[in-house]
């Protein structure tokens, strides 16, 4: 399997000058202060009020250990003085953590493509739950959610901003162990949540299952991400922000927002897992809906067209279409897209002004986004011939094909008697997941395709004929998806709303799952081949990284002549 | 790289804006027209919606639109339409008896529209969304009664269950022969190939009928009466009818009369209304086997 030396070639081979070897500052300070919660996680894992955050302190003791270990070691390995900042004159990009990062999303990636289709199999033959409390469907569906969205897409957009950022500013990135602090914390974040999802931890808001520790922990590993991005624009050697710089900037500021906003909440005890949301009754449901929404908006948009704006154009060798297009959709996606949630609450006990702004400002927001598709496409004139040849360039275009037809369904879903039909039903599940599946995947596979030669110093792939391979099934695959999320979902609304003429429900819940039980026998069989089409890509990758033809030997990656 | 160092695109004679990343150039082309006029169109069309809608706080309030449109109303309509649809009956449905309800055609209609709705939520589970039951869950189609078929039969079974704990519950069991020790094994095969015959199904070939018939009057006679006819006051049910709770062959009858059976029918007194349990016991006795 991939052993450390995969992600810490050393970049340069020049004879280091004799100084003396000191550790910096920040690895005595983060050695210290890990040791210092190791000790503090001993003392809580045995104190420990429950067993899941019993195992989570003694689990958190090891990794702080492990990250004591690393650092000390690391140190003992590197030479006297840190990675130069440029090698004659060149920017000396620092891509261990983004390797790091490649890997987890694709592990990340596959294993929750895998559960998505182990759940979604429980829907059509729920015999699948095995009366196991830890694969029962309410653990596995936040364990599915989580590790698409924030463990593989967090991933891709965590390994894509270090590498565009870097390249864009043509500067290495800020700080020497921070990028690890953060791609080694955020995927220990993931960790945590993830098994405290199987172990019944969770508290229960959706898209933000995890306990205050977890939480906790996610606020220091972000904001440090925070800092490196910035850092890094700061000491940019070129003028001007780049577009995807923007998109970046506004995912990683507004998530923490999010973050900060949605989950004050108080510990029963701080030996123990479970706590209480400060928010209370329909005030909670608003924040919920304001933070699920723009994770939608800001995660999951704002995050997935900043690597649009560098793979593509970068892809296609072609320039951005439209400088002007980009700043006004930019700042109307990030103005408009922060009033949207509460369509997610229609025909509840919010109050209808609420209601009102959430479903105007839905609409608001079709244009702005559509103007990221019509970015993302246009900059495709002039190069269209090379969708026939270049499979990953069709898999980045077919991504924004689809962010345009989901940001048009999305709007369309917020009308409120458009709602009245699609809420609760299993419409919402498809319009999700194209967008999910469409969107965010094929734009990540799109990136990563691209990324592991770059970072790996690769020629190309190991195979374009595998890539193909992969976006025929997966496409097939959503299609199956989607089109029977629409039927069922709409068949669903419209059996629930039907009444007897003495005004009865016409169909009892019963009969309205058994007529949905044939569309998620195609929904599972759509999952399987996208998780069959994310497995040849693994597979692809793996085959670039191992046996790829290595680019010319460069000191570090090749910059245009300018 | 120098700053703003315009150039001309060859492919699309469009200026770039002069600013390169990574190799990365931007064109300026300008807004497309159409994504402007749909852009202020939407802008356009929110405005009026806010005008004619609750849109706004306030201080203390909000904006309440032109027509004070308020969903709470919307719903109000609606639940005062509905009881238009179906009159006082409602109100009748509560106090009549259910004879009463057998001679009024109207709230007979009603009573079996709520009862089938109630059905589909409470009792489909187990029974079935076709009431046809499945194995240890009876048919409540068919004219075979474990506690009786009668409106009054049916209801007090929903109302009370059956061994479902509540004081006044349908008690009386099918005994574990077999486990209990009462009957041996060659003995339990015998009369499970008695009862077999007593709706004419063949019988395994050296089985004593003489035997068979001994050990069903010595043992089972007592609940299911002569001839394994059942007794509803005990909930024993009729053995000659080919109709099968759990059922008909030889091993499922042994394992019937070695253990025991004692399904449970919860007691829905408390969990539903007087008038809920009413309209679902007219809805169980006009599904084809009421008495």
């Amino acid at each position: 399997m991939v052993s450390g030396s995969v992600f810490f070639q050393r970049e340069s081979a020049m004879p280091q000058p004799s100084i003396s070897k000191t550790m910096t500052t920040g690895e005595s300070g983060l050695a210290f202060i890990f040791a210092v919660t190791a000790f503090l996680c001993l003392v809580a894992s045995a104190k420990a009020l429950d067993a899941p955050f019993a195992f989570h302190a003694a689990l958190s003791a090891a990794a702080s250990l492990a990250a004591v270990f690393f650092i000390i070691n690391r140190y003992y390995d590197r030479p006297a003085s840190l990675p130069p900042q440029e090698i004659n004159g060149r920017p000396n990009y620092n891509l261990g953590p983004i390797k790091f990062t490649a890997f987890m999303a694709m592990f990340w990636g596959i294993a929750g493509f895998l559960v998505g289709l182990i759940i979604a199999s429980q829907l059509a033959w729920p015999a699948l739950n095995f009366d196991l409390q830890w694969i029962q469907f309410g653990r596995l569906r936040p364990l599915h959610t989580s590790a698409v969205i924030f463990a593989f897409g967090g991933n891709v957009l965590i390994g894509t901003s270090f590498y565009v950022v870097q390249k864009s500013c043509r500067a290495r990135l800020a700080g020497d162990l921070a990028p690890w602090f953060v791609v080694l914390g955020y995927n220990y974040f993931i960790l945590i949540a993830g098994t405290g999802y199987l172990l019944g931890v969770t508290q229960s808001k959706e898209y933000a299952e995890p306990e205050w520790y977890a939480d906790l922990w996610l606020t220091v590993v972000w904001v440090c991400y925070l800092l490196v991005f910035l850092g890094t624009i700061l000491k940019r050697k070129e003028p001007h922000i780049f577009v995807a710089n923007w998109f970046y900037l506004a995912f990683i500021v507004t998530i923490a927002v999010l973050h900060l906003g949605n989950n004050p909440a108080l510990p029963v005890s701080v030996f123990g897992s479970k706590s209480y949301i400060v928010w209370g009754g329909i005030q909670d449901a608003m924040f919920q809906w304001w933070y699920g929404h723009n994770a939608v908006g800001f995660f999951l948009t704002a995050g997935f067209l900043a690597i649009m704006y560098y793979f593509i154009p970068k892809r296609a060798e072609r320039p951005v279409y439209s400088y002007r297009l980009s700043i006004i959709h930019f700042w109307a996606l990030i103005f408009l897209y922060i009033w949207a949630g509460p369509h997610h609450l229609h025909y509840t006990a919010l109050p209808d002004w609420t209601q009102t702004l959430g479903m105007t400002f839905s609409i608001m927001l079709w244009m702005p986004s559509w103007g990221g598709m019509i970015n993302g496409l246009m900059t495709l004139s002039g190069a269209w011939d090379k969708l026939r040849t270049d499979p990953v360039l069709r898999m980045l275009v077919v991504s924004v094909a689809f962010y345009g037809m989901s940001t048009f369904e999305g709007p369309m879903m917020s009308i409120k008697v458009v709602n009245s039909l699609s809420h609760y039903t299993d419409w919402t599940i498809g319009h999700v997941h194209s967008g999910a599946l469409g969107w965010v995947g094929f734009v990540s596979f799109g990136a990563l395709y691209c990324l592991v030669p770059w970072v790996w110093n690769r020629k190309g792939l190991y195979s374009l004929k595998l890539v193909n391979w992969h976006f025929w099934i997966a496409t097939l695959g959503i299609v199956l998806y989607i089109s029977a999320m629409w039927v069922s979902g709409i068949l669903q609304g419209l059996m629930w709303r039907a009444y007897t003429s003495l005004g009865f429900l016409e169909y009892s819940f019963i009969e309205t799952v058994e007529a949905m039980h044939p569309f998620y026998i195609i929904r599972a069989a759509g999952g399987a081949l996208f998780l069959i089409g994310a497995l040849i890509m693994a597979y692809n990758l793996w085959m670039t990284v191992r046996v790829g033809e290595q680019e010319v030997q460069m000191p570090v990656a090749l910059q245009p002549a300018e | 790289m120098t700053d703003h160092h315009s150039e001309i695109d060859s492919v699309t004679g469009r200026a770039t804006t002069g600013h390169e990343w990574d190799g990365i150039k931007e064109l300026n082309t300008p807004l497309p027209r159409w994504w402007v006029i749909c852009f202020y169109l939407t802008i356009v069309w929110a405005i009026a919606y806010w005008v004619v809608y609750p849109a706004w706080p306030l201080i203390s309030s909000n904006t309440t639109g032109l027509f004070g449109y308020s969903s709470r109303a919307d719903v109000a309509v609606e639940l005062a339409n509905l009881e238009k649809i179906r009159g006082d009956k409602m109100a009748a449905l509560g106090t009549a008896s259910l004879a009463d309800i057998e001679k009024d055609p109207a709230l007979l209609a009603l009573a079996r529209a709520k009862g089938k709705t109630v059905f589909g939520d409470n009792c489909a589970p187990c029974h079935g969304s076709g009431a046809a039951g499945a194995k240890g869950f009876p048919n409540l189609n068919d004219d075979e009664w474990l506690w009786g078929g009668s409106l009054e039969q049916i209801m007090q079974t929903i109302q009370f269950g059956a061994r479902s704990g509540h004081p006044k519950t349908h008690e009386g069991q099918m005994l574990a022969f077999g486990k209990d020790g009462v009957l041996k094994p060659d003995e339990i095969v015998t009369v499970a190939n008695y009862v077999r015959s007593l709706s004419g199904l063949p019988t395994r070939s050296g089985y004593d009928a003489a035997k068979g018939e001994k050990i069903f009057a010595d043992n089972c006679v007592a609940c299911h009466g002569d001839g394994g006819k059942g007794n509803q006051e005990l909930g024993a049910p009729n053995l000659t009818d080919k109709i099968w709770l759990y059922g008909s062959d030889e091993a499922v009858l042994i394992e019937t009369i070695t253990n025991g059976r004692a399904g449970v029918m919860p007691a829905w007194e408390g969990r539903l209304d007087p008038a809920t349990i009413k309209a679902m016991a007219v809805y169980v006795h006009s599904l084809g086997g009421g008495k």
